[in-house]
């Protein structure tokens, strides 16, 4: 910590704990980790400066996930809709994936970043892209096109109750609501 | 911003809803619950710093993934477990003893006998727990069974003997907590199978993943699994060879039995070869012949399990099923092997009994001679002094408590050893020699045969609950096998995280472990109750020891606590006594009967109002699609139907969405009819009508 470093004030730590799930430990490395990816010169005024989303994605927590981009642009809520984000969305971002959040929160975030189109709900175009994200950027291990379409007939069929051709949000719900391994994986600790 | 606005406008206007003599009353209560609030973060800000090993866990699930993160954080609850049970055994037991029961040598229980004592500090001596050990807190013959010790009247027996049974109370309660709680989590009623699919979709990534080699092996694993899964949706059952098939699956469960089997008898032979071996002179026996019981069971621990896993290959099953049926068998062995240990033990303790009555007799006739010889000297008949002998010369019981004791702890510390040993070589020598071997080896050793190791995840864990099952078992005979046992778990975390991080590999099949959490918990509760019957056996039927341990002198051990309750004040004997007739006891567990049944028709209900609310989403989906694509027609069949007018036939068939939820809905036409909305039903029966 050099002699640029800026603490955070102490109201300001208690209002942050208030507002999220995080611990103050974790609020303080939270403080310690963007501070490094801010440039030397926004140092001072943490409150306000944005990260573009090119420097978060160097974090290692991030570096590996396939959904980095889509954590990026759900969680900022910047007006160029570029994906940076200031401390404060990445105080929510971390808050979400902490250990204390809920359910109900945890799926919802899910639900957005899973949400490629932006649209509210889970449609084949949004589906096939996470299956894409999810068997890597190589070719030889992404599926063929009749196994993508087994595959996505297959999740409809579980999970969408309404029978309308997409997964919307309370579909989404359900069914993660019922997994033992949803919450216990969705998880990024500093 | 916003927030702070908020903020201070509760402030300002915090206690204004109370309104007149209550108002300071209400502003007090608010500002108690705030700084209570305050209280709960900062106690829950402290409670996470004091987890240990958080940081080390977190570094090997960035590495490994959740689940072999998870076997540690099994460890961990473990050392929780155990700490409290040792805080128990030591600072209600050992502590007592030490600080105000009868010192070391004073009398005979705690001394080395006089032709012990000239090689009780030999190492071979002490490295069997005989010598000194064996005379020391350590084992139950040492606790003196003066009803109080030490100027505050510590009842040590009653504390013993409740401490024993209280440490089987808290680790069920402990288990039986966790369960719930992630039974709860964990949403574990779900069916395996129901969504499959999408959680693989959904929840197969790790989050917690921050290494690049880490999460290609994860997307090669997903990829692998989308795959299978698709692969297995679409085969059906093949029908080729079933004849052959299910023969190899008799042939391959009979050779399982006989193996299980010959290693049982195999652990019987051993003990009861020691039994003998134990008769002879032991500076004859060569170390093997000694811990031959010890290495016998370790080395059925190492060999058998690859072994069921070679012989299931002929079995041809799923793998998820496959290695249900491995990890069942492993419990077999272990199961096996440990009942049939205590089933030889047992036989020893009854061959001691029998001894113990002969050396009662010999100690009886020895004190006659000496008050005859007296009363021959002194011409005294009556208040003879008892005679003057240095305990270490008092002829001793053969103390079955110290031997049962002995061997357990025995079992455990060659347990750790081979634990330590396997870790050692099995994991850190192979990548030794892979690393460097590879440079001057014909083939790629990291990719073709020994590669490096994974980290075998349910083995350790049905290693760790076995230990301790044993630990349960032991440490009524041997309160000091609990500390050892904290020391293991605690030097076992350590090694086990460096040997994971140095020499181990990510798994490339990717293995759902928090599923398993229940299931580990299920097993660690059945070895719970499988540890707790054969000590509360022996504390019913055998009747302990005359001359060691806290109990001696007693016709079985739980008269102490009969003993304590009638020097109680007598009501409190009254409601004892009332309490344990045997009306009210039956007529409580029939209570108990009858309300897992009623709660088990409520869950039962329940599930079936989800199906019905479920079946009512679709139809009511149905509706609104039908009504949105044709609506004219509906109307006209409901209608028609209702006046029954034979021009039914001439209304035109339905649009192509209509049949498409009858196909997939498979229900009867009896569910449709009990479901609400006759319109339903009047519509689906004539569009079967019609397609038909």
């Amino acid at each position: 910590m050099g002699a640029t470093a800026s603490k955070l004030p102490k109201d300001q730590l208690s209002e942050y704990q208030e507002l999220t799930f995080l611990t103050k430990q974790e609020i303080l490395l939270a403080h310690k980790r963007f501070n490094e990816l801010l440039e030397r010169e926004d140092r001072q005024q943490i409150g306000g400066s944005r990260v573009p989303m090119n420097k978060i994605l160097t974090l290692p927590e991030l570096k590996s996930n396939p959904f980095r981009r889509r954590i990026c642009q759900v969680f900022s809520t910047s007006d160029l809709r570029d994906g940076s984000l200031s401390f404060e969305d990445f105080l929510d971002l971390l808050s979400a994936f902490s250990d204390s959040a809920t359910l109900e929160i945890k799926s919802h975030y899910a639900f957005r970043i899973f949400d490629f189109d932006d649209d509210g709900t889970l449609d084949t175009g949004d589906l096939e892209k996470l299956v894409n994200c999810l068997t890597g950027e190589m070719d030889n291990t992404r599926l063929t096109s009749e196994e993508m379409k087994q595959l996505i007939n297959n999740i409809l069929e579980e999970s969408d109750i309404d029978k309308d051709g997409t997964v919307n949000l309370s579909e989404f719900q359900h069914v993660i609501s019922r997994s033992p391994d949803f919450v216990s994986s969705f998880k990024i600790v500093l | 911003m916003i927030v702070r606005e908020a903020q201070g406008f509760v402030e300002k206007f915090e206690g204004a809803l109370g309104k007149g003599k209550g108002r300071k009353l209400y502003a007090f209560k608010v500002m108690m619950a705030k700084k209570l609030i305050k209280f709960n973060r900062d106690f829950e800000n402290f409670k996470t710093a004091c987890i240990p090993w958080e940081r080390k866990i977190k570094e090997v699930e960035s590495h490994f993934g959740s689940s072999v993160a998870s076997y540690f954080i099994f460890l961990r609850w473990m050392y929780g477990l155990n700490l409290v049970l040792f805080g128990f055994m030591f600072g209600l037991v050992i502590i007592p003893e030490v600080l105000m029961g009868l010192p070391q040598g004073s009398i005979p229980r705690k001394t080395v006998p006089r032709d012990e004592q000239d090689t009780a500090m030999d190492f071979s001596v002490l490295s069997e727990f005989g010598g000194y050990f064996r005379y020391s807190v350590i084992f139950y013959g040492y606790y003196n069974n003066q009803n109080t010790i030490g100027f505050l009247k510590f009842r040590l027996p009653l504390s013993y003997f409740l401490v024993g049974i209280g440490i089987f109370g808290y680790s069920l309660m402990v288990v039986i907590r966790t369960m719930a709680r992630n039974a709860n989590e964990g949403g574990d009623g779900a069916d395996e199978s129901e969504f499959t699919f999408c959680w693989k979709l959904f929840t197969s990534w790790d989050y917690l993943i921050g290494n690049p080699e880490t999460a290609d092996n994860k997307y090669a694993s997903i990829t692998t699994s989308f795959k299978e899964s698709i692969v297995d949706e679409q085969e059906n059952q093949k029908d080729e060879n079933i004849h052959l098939r299910r023969f190899l699956r008799v042939l391959a469960n009979v050779l399982i039995t006989c193996s299980l089997g010959g290693s049982g008898y195999l652990i019987y032979f051993v003990v009861k070869r020691s039994q003998d071996y134990a008769k002879m002179d032991s500076s004859q026996l060569s170390w093997y012949q000694k811990n031959e019981v010890e290495f016998v069971m370790s080395l059925l621990g190492l060999v058998c399990p690859p072994l069921f896993e070679t012989i299931a290959e002929l079995e041809d099953y799923h793998p998820r099923i496959a290695l249900k049926w491995q990890l069942a068998r492993i419990f077999a062995l272990f199961l096996g092997n440990l009942y049939t240990f205590l089933f030889a033990l047992i036989d020893d303790v009854n061959e001691k009994l029998e001894k113990e009555k002969v050396i009662k007799n010999e100690t009886i006739w020895a004190l006659n001679q000496y008050y005859a010889n007296y009363t021959l000297y002194h011409n005294v008949t009556q208040n003879i002094p008892l005679p003057e002998i240095a305990p270490a010369d008092v002829i001793r019981g053969p103390c079955w408590e110290t031997e049962v004791g002995i061997e357990f702890v025995k079992l455990t510390v060659s347990d750790i050893e081979v634990t330590y040993l396997t870790i050692l070589i099995g994991d850190f020598m192979r990548a030794l020699i892979v690393r460097f071997l590879n440079y001057c080896w014909c083939w790629d050793l990291e990719a073709g045969f020994p590669s490096y190791g994974e980290f075998d995840i349910s083995g350790n864990v049905l290693g760790l609950i076995f230990n301790q099952g044993m630990i349960w078992m032991g440490t009524f005979y041997a309160p000091g096998l609990m500390g050892i046992n904290i020391l293991r778990l605690v030097s076992s975390m350590y090694l086990q995280c460096w040997a994971v991080m140095s020499s181990n590999v990510p798994h490339e099949r990717v293995f759902k472990a928090s599923r398993s959490n229940n299931f580990y918990m299920g097993i660690l509760l059945l070895v719970l109750f499988l540890s707790l019957m054969p000590v509360v056996y022996t504390m019913m039927t055998m009747s302990p020891s005359f001359d060691c341990g806290p109990f001696s002198g007693r016709e079985k051990m739980y008269d102490v606590v009969i003993e304590t309750i009638q020097n109680l004040p007598p009501f409190m004997a009254n409601i004892f006594t009332y309490a344990s007739n045997p009306g009210l006891i039956i007529s409580i567990v029939l209570l108990m009967v009858l309300a897992i049944y009623y709660l088990n028709t409520v869950s039962k209900a329940y599930q079936k109002a989800n199906m019905d609310l479920k079946r009512k989403i679709q139809m009511q989906r149905d509706e609104e699609k039908n009504r949105r694509n044709n609506k004219d027609s509906t109307n006209q069949v409901m209608k028609d139907l209702e006046d029954l007018m034979p021009n039914k036939s001439l209304i035109p068939p339905p649009a192509a969405e209509e049949p498409e939820p009858l196909t997939q809905n498979p229900l009867t036409i009896e569910e449709w009819t009990d479901a609400p909305g006759r319109e339903q039903v009047q519509k689906c029966s004539n569009t079967l009508v019609i397609e038909t």
